[in-house]
């Protein structure tokens, strides 16, 4: 089921902080329709990759290829608009919005009232609206969050917060999802939803990319998996051919 | 609009219906219409503050702004005064736009001393610039306005026009809010990285907010100089800016309403205390109008203190309260009877 | 004069000099606090005002010698300081920005109205430190007073340097402003340097406010203004860096005058503020800092 064709391709990636080298020269390719999971030791750079692709930073030098399309020097929201949907390692919901309106905000990608109508007509006189509430609830369903849609954000546990995330981000209706650790937190029930849930998200041929340190939900579900230590990729494959890449069992054991 | 808010619509609406009744007299009348230009303003200024999460302590720019084009177009110009107030909103639309660009780059603590650099030199250049602005003299002789052939001529007449502006204010407001706009401020508002993930071009919804609250800031001034007829650069220094984010402060960030029951508020605070005043007398304690500044920083100290909500939310948690008590009392007494 | 100097310029220059070292000595005020907590204190100028203020009473109404009366007003705004802290930073549990913001307004309008029911309206006149006539550089005058200012600041910026490079309580404030969790793990009480850059803020305030107050009259209302201009100085300075304050602000002061007396008086009091606002727009982290450093913080 995985295709040949790469939806991301990373291209000598590099990214120093002052003098830290987080990134140092990274080629990875996405293959499209693929759950391609990203991992190593902590601090390999595994989140500053994602905040390249969005467009949270800069790199210092590399390319970065999504469908065709450069994505240096392209903002955020545009990187969204593009069908790049992610969710943070630190959760990062609207705590005083509701549950559904967390949602809702993810729809804004595929919405477009501006301040002047928005303003004049009240919200039962724009179908739009509706429509954005309608779209939202159906992701909520998606993720199994229905029940809780009308809870403030911040009132929900963290487990529920993390789907409430992947249900924002998909919102935008993404072609490729980045996941920031999803499970991180979650005990093993919620993880198994979480696991359950990618493999949901993939058949809705949505690529997914996953950063994640439980290494049984990384060889469950993922189809490639790529090692990163320092900043650089240090193995590639399916979770089989890492698990037994001599060079990843001495990254993870250190030297 | 939440059922929530038609009720306090219909609340503020009864309350403006019944005030000059209430009040009965030209002297407490003025102070609401005042009360109605610092409403206009700080609405607008709860949109940027308390839903985008955006200080501005140079709002009292964008009112100098509405008023000076107000007086000076219809005076020197001889434009009609409904055109010259649309020309002063878009004059501080326009300004707002410029520098809310570089300035809403800046977060807290610095875009609230850039925003008070800028009030502050707009007010400098109102003193100083004398030829255009008339400079400490002022502008004298704005005309009145006239509303579908009615001069606005009468305290009365001025007070329900001041407070339907008010209400249009609102009414706008709310639906702003509660709208794909008014979610995405508020999502900046929660986490600008989240925002921007879910597609909100962040940069430009503040400074589009940022537009929006001058505006308002600037209608409101345009209002206060067709009401007085006469403007001079003192209303409009830094101090003004600053009050106008403590009447939001004071009456809660997190709600409209905050800002409205702030403004409101904090604008009669002075009549209040000098009616005050003469109780004080009575028991010998000679209050002088000067303590009045005493009294507001000691409200704003407190209520930032240890009811940083706002009053708004505090009248709410405590009406809540009190209709708790009296469904428990009215159902102890069920009790007893059973 | 083929220098090129003229006596004009000669003039602003002192003139210059004079204003330049208040807003530096209130922006190292702004710098301490915001190195201990990260928040700008927006009674800063009220600190200045209080000082002058209360030095005026002493030496006009008590009739106290200058040293003493500079001593008991200091010392009076130190305590301010500390109380403002004590009673209105330190019981914030939960602070946010705007709510940080808004108290220190809160207590800037408290001290500005307790300066005005206590001092009145009106401005006040102090005698100079020093009786003796301007002397004559080049064809230009300079005060006595500019002198004891000069003076001043350098002594200011000399105790300043002393204490953080030399003193315990100085490094450990320090590192505070650089980590704090870290300094609370090395047994450093956080919460005391807080209290104590308070102190020290509202120090500096006062010695600016004493030594301007013979030059510029002091009134209750002249804080916000002061403040400001001094928030320009610790901003083109590169906020937290005390002595880039020092050379911002002479260098605020001195562009002020000139622009005073050779483009308009009028709009001299914008100019500053015109300089802060470009800075901010264009390099918020100020003129001095490497620019390397300066990306990676927040603005
Ligand atoms: N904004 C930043 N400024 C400075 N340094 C940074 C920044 N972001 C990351 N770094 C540094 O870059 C390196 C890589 O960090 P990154 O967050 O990408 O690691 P990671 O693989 O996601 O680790 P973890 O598993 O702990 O999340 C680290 O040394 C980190 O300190
Ligand atoms: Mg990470």
């Amino acid at each position: 089921m995985s295709g040949n064709n790469s939806i991301l391709q990373l291209d000598g990636l590099r990214k120093v902080f002052g003098g830290v080298v987080a990134l140092d020269g990274l080629c990875l390719s996405v293959g499209e329709n693929t759950i391609t999971s990203v991992i190593g030791p902590n601090g390999a750079g595994k989140t500053t990759v994602f905040n390249l692709i969005t467009g949270y930073l800069a790199p210092s030098s590399g390319a970065m290829i999504y469908k065709n399309t450069r994505l240096q020097g392209t903002k955020p929201h545009k990187i969204a608009l593009l069908g790049i949907g992610r969710t943070f390692q630190n959760v990062r919901t609207f705590p005083d919005m509701t549950v559904l309106e967390n949602v809702m905000v993810g729809r804004h990608a595929r919405s477009r009232a501006g301040v002047t109508v928005s303003a004049l007509l009240p919200a039962f006189l724009r179908p739009e609206e509706k429509r954005i509430q309608a779209e939202a609830g159906s992701w909520l369903d998606f993720v199994g969050l229905a029940d809780a849609a009308d809870m403030p954000a911040g009132s929900l546990p963290l487990g529920k917060q993390r789907m409430l995330e992947v249900a924002r981000a998909l919102a935008i209706e993404p072609d490729l999802l980045l996941l920031d650790e999803p499970a991180s937190g979650l005990n093993s029930r919620e993880t198994i939803a979480m696991g359950d849930l990618i493999h949901r998200i993939r058949e809705n041929r949505i690529t997914v990319m996953l950063v994640e340190h439980d290494m049984e939900l990384v060889m469950e579900v993922s189809d490639r998996v790529a090692v990163m230590n320092f900043g650089r990729l240090v193995a590639e494959g399916t979770p089989r051919e890492v698990q037994e890449d001599p060079e990843v069992i001495a990254a993870y054991l250190g030297e | 609009m939440a059922a929530r808010d038609i009720i306090g619509f219909c609340i503020l609406i009864a309350l403006v219906l019944v005030m000059p009744h209430a009040v009965g007299n030209d002297y407490y009348i003025g102070v609401l219409i005042f009360a109605a230009f610092n409403c206009l303003a700080c609405i607008g200024l709860s949109l940027l503050m308390g839903y985008a999460g955006q200080i501005s302590l140079g709002h009292g720019a964008f009112i100098a702004i509405g008023a000076y084009a107000s007086g000076l177009l219809t005076t020197e110009l001889g434009w009609s005064p409904w055109t010259a107030m649309a020309a002063g909103a878009f004059a501080a639309m326009g300004i707002a736009f410029i520098v809310g660009i570089p300035a809403l780059r800046l977060k807290g603590h610095y875009l609230a001393m850039a925003t008070l650099g800028f009030a502050s030199i707009i007010h400098i250049v109102a003193v100083a610039a004398t030829d255009i602005t008339g400079g400490p003299a002022g502008v004298l002789n704005i005309p009145r306005l006239s509303l579908f052939g009615y001069r606005l001529d009468s305290d009365t007449r001025y007070y329900y026009f001041a407070w339907t502006a008010v209400v249009i204010g609102l009414y706008l407001a709310f639906n702003l809010i509660h709208s794909r706009v008014g979610r995405g401020l508020r999502a900046i508002h929660g986490s600008e990285d989240a925002a921007g993930a879910a597609g909100i071009n962040t940069a430009a919804y503040k400074v589009q907010v940022f537009v929006v609250s001058a505006a308002y800031a600037s209608v409101s001034g345009s209002l206060y100089a067709y009401y007085v007829n006469y403007i001079d650069p003192g209303p409009f220094d830094v101090m003004h800016s600053v009050l106008l984010v403590t009447m939001v402060a004071v009456g809660g960030l997190h709600h409209v309403w905050g800002a409205v029951v702030g403004a409101v508020l904090l604008s009669l605070l002075p009549e209040v205390l000098s009616f005050t005043a003469g109780y004080l007398q009575v028991i010998g304690i000679q209050y002088r109008p000067d303590y009045d500044i005493l009294v507001y920083g000691g409200i704003l100290l407190v209520i930032m203190l240890f009811l940083p909500e706002g009053l708004f939310a505090g009248m709410i948690a405590g009406g809540k309260s009190v209709w708790n008590l009296v469904k428990r009392v009215i159902r102890g007494k069920q009790v007893v009877r059973e | 004069m083929e220098i090129g100097l003229t006596t004009d310029m000669l003039q602003f220059l002192f003139m210059g000099i004079q204003r330049g070292a208040i807003y530096a000595m209130v922006a190292m005020g702004f710098n301490m606090i915001y190195n201990a907590t990260g928040i700008i204190n927006f009674a800063q100028g009220e600190f200045v005002v209080l000082g002058g203020l209360m030095m005026v009473s002493m030496t006009m109404a008590l009739n106290l010698s200058l040293v003493f009366a500079f001593m008991v007003s200091v010392a009076f705004v130190t305590v301010v300081g500390i109380l403002m802290e004590r009673l209105t930073i330190n019981p914030v549990r939960r602070p946010t920005v705007l709510r940080l913001i808004i108290i220190t307004i809160a207590v800037s309008i408290l001290l500005k109205g307790a300066a005005m029911c206590f001092w009145g309206k009106g401005s006040h006149y102090m005698r100079h430190f020093t009786d003796a006539p301007p002397l004559e550089i080049m064809g230009a005058y300079i005060l006595p007073q500019t002198l004891w200012i000069i003076g001043m600041l350098a002594l200011v910026v000399i105790g300043y340097v002393a204490f953080f490079n030399y003193t315990m309580t100085g490094k450990c404030m320090r590192a505070c402003a650089i980590n704090r969790d870290a300094a609370r793990l090395a047994g450093i009480n956080d919460r005391r340097m807080v209290m104590l850059s308070f102190a020290l803020s509202a120090a500096i305030g006062a010695i600016a406010g004493i030594i301007i107050t013979p030059i510029i009259q002091m009134d209750y209302a002249r804080g916000a203004l002061l403040g400001l201009k001094g928030f320009g100085a610790a901003v083109v300075g590169g906020l937290g860096n005390s002595m880039g304050a020092v050379v911002a602000g002479l260098l605020l002061g001195i562009i002020e005058a000139g622009s005073g007396g050779y483009i308009s008086s009028h709009y001299m009091d914008a100019i500053a503020l015109v300089i802060m606002l470009g800075v901010l727009f264009v390099r918020p982290g100020g003129l001095f800092g490497s620019s390397e450093m300066v990306r990676l913080k927040e603005f």
